[in-house]
């Protein structure tokens, strides 16, 4: 199972990609495997503010429903529109078309706190 | 024995739009005797073309055979975990249709409706009695209106207090829709992790005065009994929040424990679980609820009090959160678990549970050698495997599907999320010894099908009406509504 080293990564099987004071937000292959094939995505608003560990979108799958939860506190400033409309993009590419969100970071020390590649794959075989 | 063999005629139904032709009719009404009046063109819908027409025959045929494709609990056995579909009494159906009772009206005066007042009034004391609450509401629908009226009762009570609270602790082993109804009721959720059971420690770590009640379901979704509940109870009250109990699970408490006497301070029952009335498509539920003495003033209107002049509908009660139905409650359903509580008797009622927890320890005695269990602490009326011991990449959804060629309604799977693969079994208890074992064999022979053709499980089900159906694109793009190609 695929895990890009670029990217960091949450205990709620969410990825980072950080450029500049702009994060791009995912959910992992792990995550994605697991739900099963998703049917149903619900995105926050583009200028919401988000606050780290809280919830800021739902995925549904036939098996369950997921939140997803914010690994950044800051200010939602762009949205994958075409989510809604194709969520089998969460299944079949979630770390390049199935991006959910981008945050402006209010404090970049908190990526500190999240894993890296190594740290991830450890965390999930051990899950 | 237990086999897939056997042979049968499932003929195949088209829609009635399908069936239909043009002037066929069924109805034969007198000639017009008065002049004909065309109808103002804004008063004809024009969105109803291609409007069945058939005749009678054509009607009932089509809705007789649809329903030899159901399966119900008087067609099989019916192990959904956590909805209790236990064998509804016939003479439930007996009592529901007494003329006296269909033939009233909501509207009908106090004075002649007595008989379903005492019923009513009957039903309020024996729920009571069963659960320990001083007072009953039996208005809500459903459970989960049961729930919502339940949260809306410990707000108003907090906000007589002068108490605004913002949070409602749920464990992550509650039914899915307590945090929907806290939700509903303007409360932000606060989820904790539990082991199995809920530990105080667990509750202690998120209480707070912000806190207006801990919800919990009990036993928990995992079919275990929360252990610690009357310790939770005191904690949570000693800072001022309530207890909110699913009572979803009753029906393996029955007559041995009563939540009112452990702490809890609002439940709703499930009638159309552990009452045994109909449910699922079948009918509508009822979800009344129970609550503590200083819950009383908040209870919706009307309830049925006894006065000097008989029975009546209490509408005086200022601080009641209001009316939460039309009417009264799904009267029906009402007489229905009322018949079932006075047929049953309190020693029937404890054997029942005694039975459920026996029936659902015996699966999993019989199973846990061959299906994995997360959870190994002694389970009530209902067991939930895991998906970790199948072989071959077999999941969960095919074990259920594979159950289907075996002729038997599927358990709940993927739930509760705390379980991985999660296959929930509740058997309740009507049903018997052999019934029970010929399930076992089922499950144990598509263990052994997972090992050596595994095929057979991803494949399934082969012999149902129809093959396995792609839930995917039903929910990625539903049609749902006929349209003529």
């Amino acid at each position: 199972m695929d895990f890009p080293e670029e990217l960091k990564y949450t205990e709620d099987h969410e990825w980072v990609l950080v450029e500049n004071d702009v994060v791009t937000v995912g959910i992992t292959n792990f995550a994605q495997d697991q739900l099963g094939d998703i049917v149903f995505v619900e995105l926050p608003e583009v200028g919401d503010m988000l606050e780290e560990g809280k919830t800021f979108g739902v995925v549904e799958s036939v098996k369950a429903v997921s939140d997803v939860y914010a690994p950044v506190a800051g200010e939602v400033v762009e949205v994958n529109e075409v989510l809604p409309d194709e969520p089998e993009a969460l299944n079949n590419s979630p770390y390049e078309a199935g991006w959910m969100i981008k945050i402006k970071l209010a404090d970049p020390a908190v990526l500190d706190g999240l894993m890296n590649v190594t740290a991830y794959k450890e965390f999930v075989e051990k899950d | 024995m237990i086999s897939t063999e056997g042979r049968g005629l499932v003929l195949n139904e088209n829609l009635l739009f399908e069936q239909s032709q043009p002037g066929r009719v069924g109805y034969s009404v007198a000639g017009l005797d008065v002049p004909a009046v065309t109808p103002d063109s804004h008063l004809i819908r024009e969105d109803i073309s291609d409007f069945p027409e058939l005749s009678e025959v054509d009607v009932v045929r089509h809705y007789t055979r649809l329903s030899t494709w159901n399966y119900g609990v008087d067609s099989g056995f019916y192990p959904l975990g956590s909805c209790t579909m236990k064998y509804n009494p016939k003479i439930n159906e007996v009592a529901a249709r007494l003329p006296g009772f269909t033939d009233i009206h909501p509207q009908t005066p106090e004075a002649l409706n007595q008989g379903a007042l005492e019923l009513m009034y009957n039903l309020q004391r024996d729920l009571g009695e069963i659960s320990g609450f001083p007072a009953i509401t039996l208005q809500p629908a459903a459970g989960a209106q049961g729930e919502f009226a339940g949260m809306l009762m410990i707000r108003a009570w907090q906000e007589a207090r002068g108490q605004k609270r913002h949070k409602v602790i749920i464990p992550d082993t509650a039914h899915g829709t307590n945090p929907a109804s806290s939700a509903l009721c303007g409360y932000e959720v606060i989820t904790v992790a539990s082991d199995g059971i809920l530990s105080k420690e667990a509750v202690a770590a998120v209480m707070d005065d912000d806190v207006a009640a801990l919800m919990v379901t009990n036993p928990n979704t995992l079919g275990l009994f929360e252990a610690d509940i009357r310790e939770i109870c005191d904690l949570v009250h000693e800072r001022g929040g309530l207890v909110y109990s699913d009572g979803a699970n009753l029906n393996a408490m029955m007559g041995i424990s009563r939540p009112g006497d452990i702490g809890i301070d609002v439940m709703h029952f499930n009638l159309h679980k552990t009452f045994s009335t109909p449910h699922g498509g079948g009918g509508p539920g009822s979800g009344p609820v129970g609550v503590v003495d200083k819950l009383k003033p908040f209870m919706p209107v009307p309830f049925i009090v006894k006065g000097d002049g008989g029975y009546q509908l209490e509408y005086n009660c200022p601080q009641s959160i209001g009316r939460l139905k039309s009417f009264y409650g799904h009267f029906g359903i009402l007489v229905r678990a009322y018949s079932y509580i006075l047929s049953m008797g309190g020693e029937g009622l404890k054997r029942a549970s005694e039975l459920a927890v026996l029936n659902a320890n015996y699966i999993r005695a019989r199973l846990e050698n061959e299906y994995d269990l997360p959870n190994k602490q002694r389970s009530l009326h209902e067991v939930v495997f895991s998906e970790d011991a199948l072989q071959n990449d077999c999941h969960t959804l095919d074990v259920a599907k594979r159950l289907i060629d075996y002729g038997y309604h599927p358990p709940t799977i993927y739930f509760p999320l705390v379980v991985h693969g999660a296959l929930m079994i509740e058997p309740t208890e009507t049903e018997s010894k052999q019934t029970i074992d010929e399930f076992c064999d089922a499950l144990l022979a598509i263990a052994a099908e997972s090992k050596n053709n595994p095929e057979l499980l991803k494949q399934a089900p082969v012999r149902a009406k129809v093959r396995r159906l792609d839930e995917t694109a039903a929910a990625r793009k539903p049609k749902l509504r006929w349209e003529r190609e």
